[in-house]
């Protein structure tokens, strides 16, 4: 019974697309069996689909889709929106132009995104000079980031900037009773602008104050040890939607009836108070693992507990949360939904899809406002992950 | 009582005065009353087996772990909580660790200026024209914009002594500092603590690096069960050691 090894012939290729066929799909077969069935269920899953986004009405996207984007805020007063927006862009292109990758994919990410909205809105009833407009400020990103290659901008004037343009941003879109800007109340911001703004804010807050927090759960003043563990775990053993409510209808009970707090301010508040707790949980495990002789050699060389942390502890612990943090953030942003039971008619962008859905002559549009509300917060998110892919890529390098 | 003690201190010039310190780890009894008296100036070695107590003890000189029993005076302060104390003692004192403890996230170069700038207050400009010459004096000027993950152990440790000199300390403290080094890098650190021994400086130096004890150390200190059970010059403890511990010890060491 001898094998004649000259006649046997060749091994199935296994090259091209023809070999990666037969090695993945029909390698035997059952997987052949399994190939067929799964590949008619997506076919007829992708035709459904496609049928269904051509038949949507997806009108009401188009027609509402100012309510979409900035809520009931004033037609005359829409310009100083661009104001902000268009300095948004020319910052954060020279500010990629001096940054790691990871600060580069949010601003790649926010001259797309204005891209995207600027086609989006060239479909709707906006007109023309609102998509060109979102175009311009694409092309603003682009440009101050090619200027700021060719001459870079010091990273303080850059700090300085940013410093500045917070608070700055918020006063020309906000105003203030006395000066050319008038006053926008807040409850008519809304749309993704109102959405943009709670998650900006309830981040950078949340960020510094979970810090604190961190550091008081681990300080040797037991008092201050205290406090601080004793907010952290009651914040964490409560639903959001409690805090939310507290912080909005709970806390005017306690303060002077003079004394009325915005509805934004106190759903940032409450958002912040919230996530700090969170914040201060994952900052607390970076602290953990910092060998402690780095607190020794700090001490060795007569550094102080302020500068200890500021100068040895916290730029490593920091470095090694930032990943864990930005998850917490990009739960933070979809949690945003949730201000509507702070009251106050806080329209954010979900809260803005549900009152459209209201409107008669859509009756029934359900899935078409919620498929593109969820495209718009994957956007965000997706954005928020791969930057802080990149910044876990980075931080190898020269660390440890 | 205690005033007396630093003028005498001070006249006599004893820069660091230890009497009968004693601490514990729990119920563990590690220093059983320590009595020691260096002069300014002088390089001492303390050796002795391992977890007998001589690396708390010169950790207890700034207060990285606190006594319990005695007293400590280091240049005319007695060490006490009094955190400003604690302050002024450590800026005396530079210590240089076994495990390097460089900060990672630094520079070579930023490791050494990050005391002076921000304990004593120099201007950065001063803080690394002086870091550079100390580097140049541990001989690795060109490392100095490496991160302590670039460079070698024995660089590293180098990295670290000029961290220590850069406050300018009037004692330096070594914990065992070639005990984490790859032999062939051993050599470089010595050569760095012979230089600074014949420069003058006070050392004391956790080690059992036996032939830099003998060519540098005025007094070897030998310490077990948390006691000092012998001290004197190198020649007569090599060659004429008094207790028969010291003995045992020294020919497992020295085979």
């Amino acid at each position: 019974m001898t094998v004649d090894t000259d006649r046997l012939p060749p091994p199935a290729s296994t090259v091209g697309p023809a070999g990666w066929l037969r090695m993945n799909l029909f390698g035997s077969w059952l997987s052949s069996v399994v190939t067929i069935v799964l590949g008619t269920v997506l076919i007829v899953a992708a035709f459904l689909i496609a049928q269904w986004v051509v038949n949507a009405r997806w009108g009401i996207v188009f027609e509402n889709l100012r309510l979409f984007l900035i809520g009931q805020y004033p037609f005359d007063a829409v310009w100083r929106i661009w104001v902000a927006l268009a300095a948004l862009s020319i910052l954060g292109g020279l500010t990629a132009a001096r940054s790691t990758r990871a600060v580069r994919t949010l601003v790649v990410s926010l001259a797309t995104s204005q891209g995207l909205l600027a086609l989006l809105v060239a479909f709707s009833n906006l007109g023309v000079v609102p998509s060109a407009a979102l175009l311009v400020n694409t092309a603003l990103v682009w440009l101050s980031f090619a200027l700021a290659l060719r001459r870079p901008v010091p990273r303080r004037a850059l700090t300085v900037a940013w410093l500045v343009f917070v608070p700055a941003a918020f006063f020309v879109v906000h105003g203030a009773s006395g000066t050319p800007l008038v006053p926008v109340a807040t409850r008519l911001w809304g749309g993704l602008l109102l959405t943009f703004v709670l998650a900006v804010a309830a981040i950078v807050l949340s960020f510094p104050f979970g810090v604190l927090l961190a550091l008081g759960r681990r300080s040797d003043l037991p008092v201050i040890r205290m406090l601080s563990t004793t907010y952290i775990e009651v914040v964490r053993g409560v639903p959001l939607v409690t805090v939310l409510f507290m912080s909005s209808i709970m806390l005017p009970f306690f303060l002077p009836a003079t004394l009325r707090i915005d509805a934004l301010v106190s759903a940032i508040g409450g958002l912040t108070l919230f996530s700090a707790a969170y914040v201060a949980e994952n900052v607390r495990g970076g602290l953990q693992a910092i060998p402690s002789g780095q607190i020794e050699a700090a001490n060795a060389i007569g550094l102080n507990a302020i500068q200890r942390n500021i100068y040895i502890v916290l730029p490593q612990a920091l470095r090694t949360v930032i990943p864990a943090n930005v998850g917490l953030f990009i739960s933070l942003l979809k949690d945003t939904t949730l201000v509507f039971v702070a009251g106050g008619g806080l329209l954010e962008l979900l809260a803005i899809g549900r009152s459209v859905l209201a409107q008669p002559q859509w009756f029934g549009a359900h899935v078409e406002v919620y498929v593109f509300i969820s495209a718009v917060f994957f956007v965000l998110c997706y954005t928020m992950s791969q930057a802080s892919y990149r910044l876990e890529e980075q931080m190898g390098v020269g660390t440890r | 009582m205690s005033i007396n003690d630093e003028t005498t201190a001070a006249a006599s010039n004893d820069i660091i005065v230890c009497r009968d310190v004693h601490k514990w780890f729990g119920p563990l009894h590690v220093l059983r009353g320590i009595d020691l008296t260096v002069k300014s100036g002088e390089v001492i070695v303390i050796f002795g087996p391992s977890g007998s107590g001589k690396s708390t003890f010169i950790r207890t000189i700034n207060r990285l772990e606190e006594h319990q029993r005695g007293e400590i005076f280091v240049d005319g302060i007695e060490l006490t909580d009094d955190i400003r104390n604690i302050a002024a003692i450590r800026s005396e004192i530079g210590m240089v660790f076994q495990s390097f403890n460089l900060f990672p996230h630094l520079t070579a170069l930023q490791n050494v200026t990050l005391g002076p700038v921000r304990v004593r207050r120099w201007s950065r400009t001063k803080a690394e024209q002086k870091a550079m010459e100390l580097l140049e004096r541990v001989g690795i000027p060109e490392q100095a914009h490496k991160h302590p993950a670039q460079l070698s152990g024995g660089q590293q440790q180098r990295v670290a002594i000029a961290r220590a000199l850069a406050m300018q300390p009037k004692i330096m403290l070594f914990d065992e500092p070639t005990s984490a080094l790859d032999p062939e890098m051993i050599n470089e650190v010595l050569e760095v603590m012979r230089e600074l021994a014949v420069s003058g400086m006070t050392m004391l130096c956790v080690s059992h690096e036996m032939g830099f004890a003998r060519a540098v150390a005025d007094r070897m200190v030998f310490i077990d069960a948390g006691a000092i059970v012998e001290e004197g010059p190198p020649a007569q403890i090599f060659n004429a050691p008094r207790q028969d511990r010291t003995k045992e010890f020294l020919s497992q060491i020295l085979h």
